[in-house]
Parts: structure tokens; C-alpha cells; sequence
């Protein structure tokens, strides 16, 4: 341990010239740009700089990286993305793969959000109640949060695969065995599946905190007015945890739209587009096709970040809105 | 059904019987428990099983084996079966070759003479067997430990950084008053907003245009300046009373002296949980890493797994023993830091 504080002091001693030198400089309060500096320079290249030049992108066509030798196309990419002759019929579009990824992520998105939210409540329901063990409980629906996605991805390919657990259950009840994730429905059922298992526990967590937040004393006066449970359920359970549902609900729809790893390593967007979503098309276009398009891409990702930004403005209209009911009652 | 979910003390019914309601959450939490367990363990439980045997069907749970004997006279440890013959005895031999409908078979205790059994008449003897050849392999094989090497450097570096950097920024936003404070942390802040998935291909124009394309640090330096963990260290270093600081100056004490010797011990609960965090998101990264690195030697873990999964013969017996070796890390932070990860997730609400 010596040791250890021993070399941290010999590094941190390092760059005591330069903040001496900047505090003789800047004084002794704006001294803080130098300690917000090294964030701010990472967050400006990685992040901000990039929000830029994807704009450059958007509006640019050609195969090559660098924007000076991009030509301008104008919204050329837009409208390859999302013309179509018919938009009764996705045949008819342009990109009729982006259409289907787009379709495919709603779909898969207002599945998944109430479905997640139904479990992760009924779960952190269940974890609120008196149980023996709770802790323990809790860590069995939050473990596979931790997990990486491609791990995740690969648990259940190996449980999924012709010879795996559930064609042997298959078998055993008489029926043939198939290949789940060959079946476009099943697939599609298996990667809604899959993703409820992994981020479950994460829902439940926040729930399970609100609920807890829940005063006691509100319990105690209904069961003095001998409120039928349904009726506390209904009447107090629900609206004072409404808060924490609208939190869950959001970050699970904005997780949803941007589904890429966990879906990709199971079904790879398959089988044809079942699965394919709309990061997946981004990745596949600007990055694993023969031709890079990153026009296209970028077109896309600002379709996508529209989207998102749409969700999360609802986000906020929506709180807004129930911390105003709050009051009122 | 409503009663069930909203009773959540059991004193009106008794400490001694369980309500029928209990033995619902029960069975519900049972449920969950094989849901949410099961598939691990079924995964980690065929990571020991042989080639052979994980082409078996149907499967078994635990990784049984066929029972191989050495019998005199033959090189090659031969494969092991029940035998039936025509007085309905059982006799345990072991099969030499077999051609077509019919084996040719020795008993172990008498191996001059061969016998010819019908296949259908015999019955491999299984044993219970945790074959490890699947994890020494591994570092022989597919450059795994350079992977894992990858993958070690990148956490680690990373979150070093991370801490560093991060509450360097914390430090700033949470103990000074200078012009343009507020910009900077609603900046960083607004960055929460922005996910890497809409950024993709700019970033990566960046990356390659300073050189880090198919480097680690391409993967490490975009990484480290996480929102959430300015947030998670700028609400805890408020509760530190600025009267230390003041106390500080009074000795002379230079403010980068401030930082590292007062603030940064003080803030070790919150950095910790940040350490944790870091760690997690680091070490099962795998969009960005998939971009910027390409070439196989850089790969990390994750995207070894991607690439060999993908493979026409996956070879499934590596590729299960590789699965296992990274959650290892991550199940080994869940069971000992399960507090500090869930205190983190409800003060920040952020994963």
C-alpha cells in the first residue's frame, strides 16, 4: 500500500510545474479550466467536433473518407434513404432495407417497452414484498445487466442451436426439432426475449427504488380504511411510482431504438432483414459493406438522432406533465 | 392477484403461516432464478464437456463422457460399452472399429480375443468428467492470450484515465466559481444526450485522421471523458465542506496539491464506484471497438468472440470456453461489489 501511495505521489507530482504555472497565470479561480481541460479537449474532438462533420457527411456523397474530397449532393442521401414510389408498398422505396430497419426497431421497440415494463414492475412488485433474502434476490435479476452483450448473444445462440436445450425439450415433447433462430418469427421473438432477459434487472432496480421511496404511513391509512389491495395497487402503488415508469419507460425505449450488439452477435439481422434495426443498417452501410457509404450513414444516423431527440423531448413533456398532476393533487 | 402485489408486510397474517401470496412470490422468484441463472450455468457446465460430447443429443447438463479404457495391444485408448449378448448378460467391452451395422469389440480383461456386436445391441458408459482441454487449448490456439491482453490494457488504461480525468473536471465544477462554469457542465452534461451510435462514422474519420485507427488508444481515448462519471463525482465532491480547502490554502498549499491530496481521498467511496463502472463498460465494449479495430492481433475478447461465432464451423467447444473466460471478470465484480453497483445506479440512474 506504501508503495502504491509512494507512486502516486510521484505522479501527481509530476504536474505540479504546470498547475503552479497556471495558477501564477490564471489566478486562483479560473484555474479550474486547466482541471476541466483534459475532459473538455476529449469531449470536443470525440464527440462534439463529430456531431459537426457529420452534418459535412449528411450532405456529401462519394466513397471517400476525408469531407474534402466528398462531392455535394445536397440531401441526395435523404432522399435515397426515404423516397419511395408507393409509400403503401416498402418494395417501391429506394432503400427498402432502411424502411424495414426502421419498421423492424418500432416493432421491436413498443414490443419490447411493454413487455419490459410489465416484467420489471411485476419483478420489483414481487422484490418489495417481505421476502426472506432479499439482497440475494435482487442480484439474481441483476446479473445479467453486467454481462456484455456479445456474451448474452452467445449464451443463448448456444442454448438456441439445433442440439441445444430447447430442441431437446422440443423432442422430449414429441415435436420436431427446428432452428429458432432461422424462423423469421422466432427470431424475431428470440431477440425481443433476449434483450427483456439482459436489461431486466436494471428496470427493476429503478422501480424497486421508487417503491421503496413509497411513504409507509400512505399503506397504513389505507389498510385502516380496510382498501381492498387492487384498490391501493391501483390508487396509490401505481400513481406515486408513476415517476419512476415514465424514467423506465423512456430509457427503455431509447435503449430499444438503438439495439445493435446483443441482436447482431444472436441473429447477425437475420434470417433476410427479420431483425435487421436501424444501427444495424448504419454499421453494414458506412462500415461492412465492400463500398463504404458514409453519406448514407451519416444520413441516417441524423435520422436516428431525430428520433431520439423526439424521445427525449417527450421524456420531458411527460414529467413535466405528471409532476403537474403531482401538485394539483 | 392485486392483493399479491401490493402486501408488503406480512404482520396482518401472522409471522408463522405463509399467506398463499408468499408462496406465489416464491415460486416467482424460483422461476426467476432458473430464468436468469439456468443459462449461465448451462453454458459454463458445457464449456467442460468434450467435442464428442457436445454433439450429443440430447444434451445433457452436467458434461458426462464416454468412458475410455486402455486395453493391451492397442495404442489409442478405446471408447467404452455396455453390451448385451444373446443370454441377456451384460458384459462392459470396449470397441475397436466398426463397419457398417457391426462393431468390432474386446472385453479389457481378455483383449486377445475380438467380438462382433451388433450396434444396436451396446450402450456407451458414461462418466461424470470436467474436461479442461477446452481452456489449456485456448491459449495454444486463435492468439488468445493477446486478446485477453487487449482486452486488459484497455479496461485498465481506460479506467485509470477515466478517474482521472473525470474528477479532475469534477474537482473543478464542484469547488470553483469562474466564468463559463456552467457551460462547460451542462457541455459535458449534454453529451449524456448523445449516443456514440450517431456519431459513428465522423468518429471514425477522426480516429483514422489522427492515427489511431487499429490502435488501442483508438478505443481507450474517446472513452474517457464519460458524463456520467463528472456527474456521479461533481455530487459527491459538493458534500466536501470547502472550509478544508480554505484550510489549505492557508498552508500554502498549491490547488493541484488541493486536489490530489484532500479531494481525491475524500471522494474515494464515489470514485470507486466509478472504478466499477468504468471497468464494466470498458471491458464489454464492443460497437466501438468493432469499428476501430479491424485487424485480428488488436482484437479484444469481445470481438474475437464476434469474429468466432461467426466462423461456418463455429467450434463451439473453444468458443464456450472462451465465453466463460470473459464473464469470469464481470461475475467476479457483480458478487463482490454488488452494493457499490446498485448505490451507483440509484444516485446516478445511469449503467
Amino acid at each position: 500500500m506504501s508503495v502504491l501511495s509512494r507512486f502516486m505521489g510521484v505522479f501527481f507530482n509530476l504536474f505540479e510545474p504546470v498547475f503552479r504555472l497556471g495558477q501564477r497565470w490564471l489566478g486562483a479561480s479560473r484555474i479550474g479550466w486547466l482541471f476541466v481541460g483534459p475532459n473538455l479537449v476529449v469531449i470536443s474532438i470525440f464527440t462534439f467536433l463529430p456531431i459537426v462533420i457529420n452534418l459535412v457527411y449528411a450532405v456529401t456523397g462519394g466513397v471517400h473518407l476525408l469531407p474534402s474530397q466528398r462531392p455535394f449532393t445536397g440531401l441526395e442521401n435523404f432522399s435515397t434513404l426515404l423516397q419511395c414510389g408507393d409509400y403503401t408498398d416498402l418494395q417501391s422505396c429506394r432503400t427498402d432495407i432502411f424502411w424495414r430497419a426502421i419498421f423492424n426497431t418500432a416493432k421491436f421497440s413498443l414490443i419490447q417497452v411493454a413487455l419490459m415494463l410489465f416484467f420489471s414492475l411485476v419483478t420489483a412488485l414481487v422484490l418489495n414484498r417481505k421476502i426472506i433474502g432479499r439482497g440475494f434476490w435482487r442480484g439474481v435479476f441483476f446479473y445479467p445487466v453486467l454481462l456484455s452483450p456479445v456474451v448474452v448473444a452467445l449464451i443463448w445462440k448456444w442454448l438456441l442451436q439445433s442440439q441445444g436445450v430447447f430442441n431437446a425439450g422440443l423432442v422430449a415433447m414429441g415435436s420436431q426439432p427446428m432452428d429458432w433462430l432461422l424462423d423469421r418469427h422466432w427470431a424475431f421473438f428470440w431477440v425481443v426475449a433476449v434483450s427483456i432477459w439482459a436489461h431486466m434487472g436494471f428496470y427493476t432496480l429503478i422501480l424497486l427504488a421508487g417503491l421503496q421511496a413509497i411513504p409507509k404511513d400512505v399503506y397504513e391509512a389505507a389498510e385502516m380504511d380496510a382498501a381492498p389491495p387492487w384498490r391501493v395497487l391501483s390508487r396509490i402503488t401505481l400513481p406515486l411510482l408513476m415517476p419512476n415508469l415514465i424514467v423506465v419507460l423512456v430509457l427503455v425505449m431509447i435503449r430499444a431504438v438503438q439495439s445493435f450488439d446483443e441482436v447482431f452477435v444472436l441473429t447477425g439481422g437475420g434470417p433476410g432483414s427479420a431483425t435487421t434495426f436501424i444501427v444495424q443498417y448504419i454499421y453494414l452501410t458506412g462500415f461492412a459493406e465492400q463500398i463504404h457509404l458514409y453519406g448514407l450513414a451519416a444520413a441516417a444516423s441524423l435520422i436516428l438522432a431525430v428520433g431520439l431527440m423526439a424521445l427525449t423531448f417527450a421524456q420531458l413533456r411527460l414529467s413535466k406533465a405528471s409532476d403537474a398532476g403531482k401538485v394539483k393533487k | 392477484m392485486a392483493n399479491f402485489f401490493t402486501r408488503t408486510c406480512g404482520r396482518v397474517h401472522g409471522r408463522t403461516r405463509l399467506h398463499w401470496t408468499d408462496w406465489v412470490s416464491y415460486a416467482y422468484l424460483v422461476a426467476g432464478l432458473v430464468v436468469m441463472f439456468g443459462p449461465v450455468l448451462w453454458l459454463v457446465m458445457s464449456s467442460f464437456k468434450t467435442e464428442s460430447a457436445l454433439s450429443q443429443f440430447p444434451p445433457s447438463f452436467l458434461p458426462y463422457s464416454q468412458k475410455m479404457v486402455v486395453v493391451a495391444g492397442h495404442d489409442q485408448p478405446l471408447p467404452l460399452y455396455r453390451v448385451k449378448d444373446e443370454q441377456g448378460q451384460t458384459h462392459e467391452w470396449a470397441q475397436v472399429r466398426r463397419i457398417g451395422i457391426m462393431a468390432t469389440m474386446v472385453d479389457p480383461l481378455q483383449p486377445q480375443t475380438e467380438l462382433k456386436v451388433n450396434i444396436n445391441d451396446r450402450q456407451p458408459v458414461n462418466e461424470l468428467k470436467f474436461a479442461s482441454g477446452n481452456y489449456t487449448e485456448l491459449f495454444g490456439k486463435f492468439s488468445f492470450g493477446t486478446y485477453l491482453w487487449n482486452s486488459v490494457f484497455i479496461t485498465v488504461v481506460a479506467t485509470l484515465i477515466t478517474l482521472l480525468f473525470n474528477s479532475m473536471a469534477a474537482f473543478a465544477l464542484s469547488k470553483y466559481r469562474f466564468t463559463g462554469q456552467k457551460t462547460v457542465f451542462v457541455l459535458i452534461i449534454a453529451t449524456l444526450m448523445i449516443p456514440p451510435t450517431i456519431i459513428l462514422v465522423p468518429a471514425f474519420l477522426v480516429i483514422s485522421s489522427v492515427g489511431l485507427l487499429n490502435s488501442l488508444w483508438g478505443v481507450i481515448l474517446p472513452a474517457v471523458a464519460t458524463p456520467t462519471g463528472v456527474f456521479l463525482l461533481r455530487q459527491y465532491m459538493l458534500t466536501i465542506p470547502d472550509e478544508l480547502l480554505e484550510a489549505a490554502r492557508m498552508d500554502n498549499a498549491s490547488e493541484w496539491r488541493i486536489y490530489w491530496k484532500i479531494i481525491l481521498p475524500l471522494a474515494a467511496p464515489a470514485m470507486a464506484v466509478l472504478a466499477i463502472f468504468s471497468f464494466m463498460w470498458r471491458w464489454n465494449d464492443f460497437l466501438w471497438p468493432l469499428i476501430v479495430l479491424s485487424k485480428s492481433e488488436k482484437f479484444t475478447l469481445q470481438l474475437a468472440l464476434n469474429a468466432f461465432q461467426g466462423e461456418l464451423n463455429t467450434q463451439w467447444n473453444y468458443l464456450l470456453a472462451m465465453t466463460v473466460i470473459t464473464l469470469i471478470p464481470i461475475t467476479v465484480v457483480f458478487a463482490f461489489l454488488q452494493k457499490y453497483i446498485t448505490t451507483g445506479i440509484a444516485s446516478a440512474g445511469v449503467k
